[in-house]
């Protein structure tokens, strides 16, 4: 039995034509300047004393152009980065967390398989972020979403409202946004995603949650003025 | 790739012709000016008073005292209230003005470094507009979140180097009716918490002087855009970055060190949310269980909203584990704002924490069985209907 490299059957033109989509990042040549193999990036990073995973191993194959693992760990590493940006250190000052942060976008974009199987269960969170303005929300802690944070969590979810109610700040009185929001801060949020392709990218990675965003925010746009397409 | 021989050669020209003692890197802040000469933006000023502190290669950072717009963190407001009511607090304990505003939008970044569902010209149209209605609002940017921060810095850092990131960013801007506006410092709360240490020592009530306290740095404070981040010859050796370890050294407790403090925490961004396997063991096994091992702190302090969380939510699980954990996590703002004699619940808002914090409360000298029965009879006002809301007059009370 032979090894045979992993995505072997993918056509080397795919994988090209992702590669120069990272290298066309406007971050792309602030992130590589070489490598003395040190592997300080290694031992400072999180994610690679939990995972097969290598920061080194990300910024040499995009230095060497090497194809073939670039479009390996567009699949089966990226998405393990912890994004602290430990691997800052690096006395070269490559920027592997923020390579990675590039190669993410571009598996959005491409609506790869394996981005769409990393987001999986995510749905919730990028429909809350894009569609309130605020990432997570009081009414998000729920027992069983979180079951490992223990009894605590019931508590709060069952006293959620009268909590909230107890906190001075006259802003955090809400329970399905961090904070209260205007309609005026939104409507500029939703124009943000439909203006900068965010939208795109969504329709591309889910197209059902797509479709409830757009939902969700025609109605504002509209009295506001703008068309929601 | 060819390695960049011509961008690596021009930064050892640099160190040759300006000596060992230049910083390394340029000051943006110069560029940020240099761009409102050419009318390419408005910079909001630092609002009289500021504070001078010393940042990673000896430059001096503006820290604005008060007329603070709050740019608020989804994460402290969503679950650990009591971190942000603490620093509206504190601000209030000074008498300084604020403004916490309803028009913010969150940063989004927690969710782009977890899903990259978002682009570079959104996310530096987020903090552009976020920054516009601060300017409009006459109030100046105070950040929250380590990571808005750290982000907000780095989008800085791409709209100073891409005129067509500017010009892409400007016409949203436009669109939106805003400004187009970048503030002189990007500034967060643990920076004003550090230029404030010697007030909020000054009113300092409790005697923390057995309280052992270790601390992390969080990573988006003190890694992105490092040269922009408060150091101190005199904490660590100038070693590692001097928020709240200075303050915790300023209010009298006791300051202890362990090996892993350069480690994240384990959020991970993504993993916090869908894969909280990683999150769970990072966060005890290599900051929680080492910190026990060579410190064993009665409290773990940290500036940042995803460290909080997960230092804290992280332990319960690792007990069934019989890992050694049980050390309480919360906040500098609220260690700061206990020590000058805030209300444990009705302010510092520790029911909201999952590790038991009672057993610092009454090493801090706290009746917390006391404070928590007053904070019960403030529920009850609430649920029938006595009050509608808790007020900072109550808080006070």
């Amino acid at each position: 039995m032979t090894l045979q490299a992993r995505y072997a059957d993918v056509p080397v033109e795919t994988k090209q034509r992702l590669f120069d989509e990272v290298k066309a990042d406007l971050r792309f040549r602030d992130t590589l300047y070489g490598c003395y193999e040190c592997g300080i990036c290694v031992a400072a990073c999180p994610s690679a004393r939990f995972y097969d995973f290598s920061p080194r191993k990300i910024a040499q194959a995009a230095a060497r152009e090497d194809l073939g693992i670039f479009y390996e760990q567009l699949n089966d590493d990226i998405w393990n980065c912890s994004q602290c940006f430990s691997c800052l250190r690096c006395p070269r000052g490559n920027n592997p967390g923020g390579l990675i942060t590039i190669m993410r976008e571009v598996a959005i974009n491409n609506g790869l398989a394996s981005a769409r199987q990393a987001l999986e269960g995510y749905g919730r969170v990028v429909y809350k972020i894009m569609s309130t303005g605020t990432q997570v929300s009081p009414d998000m802690l729920q027992p069983n979403a979180f079951p490992d944070w223990g009894p605590h969590v019931a508590e709060i979810s069952e006293n959620l409202l009268l909590w909230r109610r107890a906190l001075p700040p006259e802003t955090l009185h809400t329970t399905s946004t961090a904070w209260e929001v205007t309609d005026r801060t939104l409507t500029e949020l939703y124009l943000i995603w439909h203006m900068t392709g965010v939208m795109d990218m969504i329709k591309e990675v889910d197209a059902g949650l797509h479709m409830i965003l757009v939902d969700v925010m025609e109605e504002l746009l509209e009295d506001a003025g703008y068309a929601a397409d | 790739m060819p390695i960049p021989l011509n961008v690596l050669e021009a930064r050892q020209l640099a160190r040759h012709v300006q000596g060992p003692q230049t910083p390394p890197t340029e000051d943006i802040r110069e560029k940020v000016f240099e761009l409102e000469a050419k009318g390419e933006w408005i910079v909001q000023r630092v609002p009289e008073p500021w504070l001078p502190v010393t940042t990673k290669y000896g430059r001096i950072k503006k820290i604005p005292v008060g007329h603070t717009w709050h740019h608020k963190s989804c994460g402290q407001c969503g679950h650990i209230p009591g971190y942000s009511t603490s620093i509206f607090w504190l601000h209030r304990a000074l008498g300084l003005d604020y403004d916490d505003p309803r028009d913010q939008t969150s940063c989004t970044a927690w969710n782009y470094y977890a899903s990259a569902t978002s682009n570079v010209g959104a996310q530096a149209a987020v903090a552009m507009r976020n920054f516009g209605a601060a300017y409009e609002s006459g109030y100046f940017p105070q950040i929250h979140c380590g990571t808005s921060y750290g982000h907000y810095k780095e989008v800085r850092e791409q709209l100073v180097a891409h005129a067509d990131l500017r010009d892409e960013v400007r016409r949203i801007c436009d669109r939106l009716g805003r400004p187009f506006v970048m503030p002189e410092e990007i500034v967060h709360y643990s920076e004003w918490v550090y230029a404030m240490r010697d007030e909020f020592a000054r009113r300092r009530v409790l005697d923390l002087s057995n309280i052992d306290v270790t601390v992390h740095p969080a990573c988006h404070y003190h890694k992105l855009v490092v040269e922009d981040a408060i150091y101190d010859p005199d904490v660590y050796g100038g070693q590692r970055t001097a928020v709240v370890s200075a303050v915790v050294t300023a209010l009298g407790a006791n300051l202890k060190d362990y090996s892993t403090w350069y480690d994240c925490c384990g959020f991970g961004f993504r993993h916090i949310l869908v894969q909280r396997d990683f999150t769970r063991s990072f966060a005890t096994l290599r900051k929680i269980e080492v910190m026990r091992e060579e410190a064993d702190p009665d409290v773990v302090l940290t500036h940042d909203t995803g460290c909080v969380t997960t230092l804290d939510q992280s332990q319960f699980a690792a007990r069934a584990h019989d890992r050694k954990v049980g050390v309480p996590v919360m906040s500098e703002s609220q260690f700061a704002a206990l020590a000058m004699g805030a209300h444990p619940y009705r302010v510092c808002q520790l029911h909201w924490h999952n590790t038991d914090y009672r057993p610092l409360l009454e090493k801090m000298g706290i009746d917390w069985r006391e404070r928590w029965r007053e904070f019960e009879d403030d529920l009850e006002r609430l649920k029938s209907g006595e009050k509608q809301f808790l007020t900072w007059e109550d808080a006070d009370a």
